[in-house]
């Protein structure tokens, strides 16, 4: 043994060799968050530094100007993008709430397992897949449209919700559930009337996170919604611009003016996304602080 | 006085006849004197449990439990932690349906009638017989709204402010939360809460009212109010109250019965939650007829 002649309370070498590996880690997680914050910066500052010529109004009033021309916008892409992701929603939110309940509050245990085993794997299949298998189901033959794009969106959004709101429905006390089947609720008025009230905030929060995922999506819309609408266009009937695929459409293009605003309508949206990270944050510990008040 | 029929509640047992009597503290025996004479009122059973035996997968919680639960009165369950009275509570009002695993066998009759009968329907079982647990479990919702909410599931709509008063005065509340009636439940204290819970639970008036160990998360001064307000309910509602606080028992309970672990089958190491010993708490406290409950009672336990 070591340190033996050393008082009783100064813990000798072994000590001070766990002492050093615990120092090591946290060295090593600061350098690792360090690179997380440093590589986020360098991304928002570099775009907007490329983008910085074509950042203006008209950006977001404008449609797209015919080649070598100077002063066009992407508010076909913007409204576009917003309809997209609002009609996605709709069906995803409903959808992926549903799944949660069911999978926490009614199925049996084998079967919760299976349906979590589905969503994760749903959560793993490439967007390109889901644009094609959308593409193969409903563009084929009747042509792209937003309520296509809006489905694969959708798609992908489902597994994103369903695992956010299963999480704050496992936090729900099992006493509130009691309670109110104590008074002879059903289990179903149960879910209405106590869990998802109680459990309201996360779920909110899911689905902010998944429409923030969903916002940049391009695969999925690449086959299912328009790559090449330059005018302004809400019937979803019809296919819908977005911003990921003007991104998409204008760097491929050999104007300069449109690689700059293809890097403008990039700082758009990563601010989009990043605003609505953190509103979803901050619904989260709204949700949390007034529950405890 | 007592009848003779109340002091030979318990179905016969082969108990061992009490060995002489009990030094009780002198405490217990001024909480006797102070009976009303409302247990003068003949015993009418409310609920009868005949050979009830609860299972949690192989494991044996409640062995073989027959008691008669009687109207307008205050009933405790007393015994030590694990001997079954909570799953015994919970199969009155068949909450033990929710519990994966247990399977309950015997017969339990409210009313006469088999609460796990074809054809009886567990939401209506539980409107009846109400239920608070151990720990306060209001929703956070607003202090009407939990008041209302079993008011509301079961359309008893009209004068819904006129019932959730009425609820929150039975569960001497009224006065301390008139005034935030809109505010969310969760800023009260943990023993306003409580009450919340039996005023939540009474709104629906239900004429059997199940609580587990009510006031074992509270503090004194609340323990005593949930205790004073049990007192006034009896004339109103008949009561089944768990608790591990023998003191408790005997401030508010009219009839006892204790229960204690012991082995069940053939097998030594097959053990599960029996009935005692089951009679009016005087009696059970002073002149135990098992020397099971002699010793639980007197604190010689384990
Ligand atoms: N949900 C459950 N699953 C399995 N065993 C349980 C469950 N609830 C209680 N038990 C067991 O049943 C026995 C009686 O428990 P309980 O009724 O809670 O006793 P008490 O309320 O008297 O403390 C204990 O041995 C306990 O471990
Ligand atoms: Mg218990």
């Amino acid at each position: 043994m070591t340190g033996r002649e050393a008082s009783p309370l100064s813990g000798g070498a072994r000590l001070r060799r766990r002492r050093a590996a615990s120092a090591g880690a946290e060295l090593l997680s600061l350098l690792a968050a360090f690179v997380a914050v440093a590589v986020l910066v360098v991304v928002v500052v570099s775009i907007f530094l490329k983008g910085a010529g074509a950042l203006s109004v008209h950006l977001f009033t404008r449609t797209p100007v015919p080649f070598g021309e100077t002063g066009g916008g992407i508010e076909q892409a913007l409204i576009g993008t917003a309809e997209l992701v609002a009609l996605a929603t709709s069906i995803a939110l409903p959808a992926g709430v549903l799944v949660a309940v069911y999978a926490h509050e009614f199925a049996p245990a084998g079967v919760a397992r299976l349906v979590r085993l589905c969503l994760n794997v749903l959560a793993g299949v490439p967007t390109i897949v889901v644009g094609i298998l959308v593409f193969t189901l409903m563009v084929k033959g009747s042509g792209q449209s937003g309520w296509a794009g809006a489905l694969a969106l959708s798609i992908i959004m489902v597994p994103l919700v369903a695992r956010g709101s299963e999480e704050v429905l496992a936090v729900v006390p099992a006493t509130l559930r009691e309670a109110s089947l104590a008074l002879g609720a059903t289990r179903a008025r149960t879910v209405l009337r106590v869990v998802l009230p109680t459990a309201v905030g996360g779920i909110v929060t899911a689905t902010i996170l998944a429409v923030a995922r969903v916002a940049g999506e391009t695969a999925p819309l690449l086959f299912t919604s328009s790559i090449a609408a330059t005018t302004v266009n809400t019937d979803p009937q019809r296919p819908l611009a977005s911003v990921a695929l003007s991104i998409f459409a204008d760097s491929e293009s050999p104007d300069p003016h449109a690689h700059q605003e293809a890097w403008a309508a990039a700082f758009v949206l990563l601010v989009f996304v990043l605003a609505i990270s953190i509103g979803a944050r901050l619904v989260a510990s709204r949700a949390r602080g007034g529950r405890l008040r | 006085m007592k009848t003779r029929s109340e002091t030979s509640l318990t179905p016969a047992r082969d108990a061992a006849p009490s060995e002489g009597l009990l030094s009780q503290p002198a405490a217990l025996d001024v909480l006797f004197e102070q009976r009303s004479p409302a247990e003068a009122e003949p015993l009418e059973p409310v609920l009868e449990a005949r050979a009830v035996t609860v299972r949690y997968g192989a494991a044996v919680a409640v062995s073989d439990v027959s008691l008669d639960v009687h109207r307008n009165r205050v009933t405790a369950f007393i015994g030590p932690s694990g001997c079954g009275k909570t799953t015994l509570l919970r199969t009155f009002n068949r909450m033990n349906d929710l519990v994966p695993g247990a399977v309950v066998s015997g017969r339990v009759a409210y009313h006469g009638v088999d609460v796990n009968g074809a054809g009886v329907d567990p939401i209506e079982v539980r409107r009846r017989i109400g239920m608070v647990f151990q720990r306060p479990n209001p929703f956070p919702k607003s202090v009407f709204d939990n008041v209302a909410f079993g008011l509301r599931l079961h359309g008893l709509k009209d004068d819904l402010s006129g019932r959730v008063e009425e609820a929150l005065r039975r569960a001497a509340l009224w006065d301390e939360v008139k005034d935030r009636l809109g505010k969310n439940a969760l800023g009260l204290s943990g023993g306003q809460q409580q009450r919340l819970c039996i005023a939540r639970a009474l709104a629906v008036e239900p004429d059997l009212l199940l609580m587990d160990e009510p006031a074992s998360a509270l503090d004194p001064i609340s323990t005593t109010r949930i205790e004073d307000l049990l007192r006034e309910l009896r004339s109103q509602v008949t009561i089944v109250i768990v608790t591990h606080n023998m003191q408790q028992a005997a401030r508010v309970a009219d009839l006892t019965a204790f229960f204690s672990v012991e082995p069940t089958g053939g097998d030594e190491h097959e053990r599960g939650g029996v009935l005692i010993e089951y009679g009016p708490t005087e009696q059970l406290f002073t002149r135990p007829a098992d020397r099971r409950t002699e010793d639980y009672v007197t604190g010689r336990f384990g």
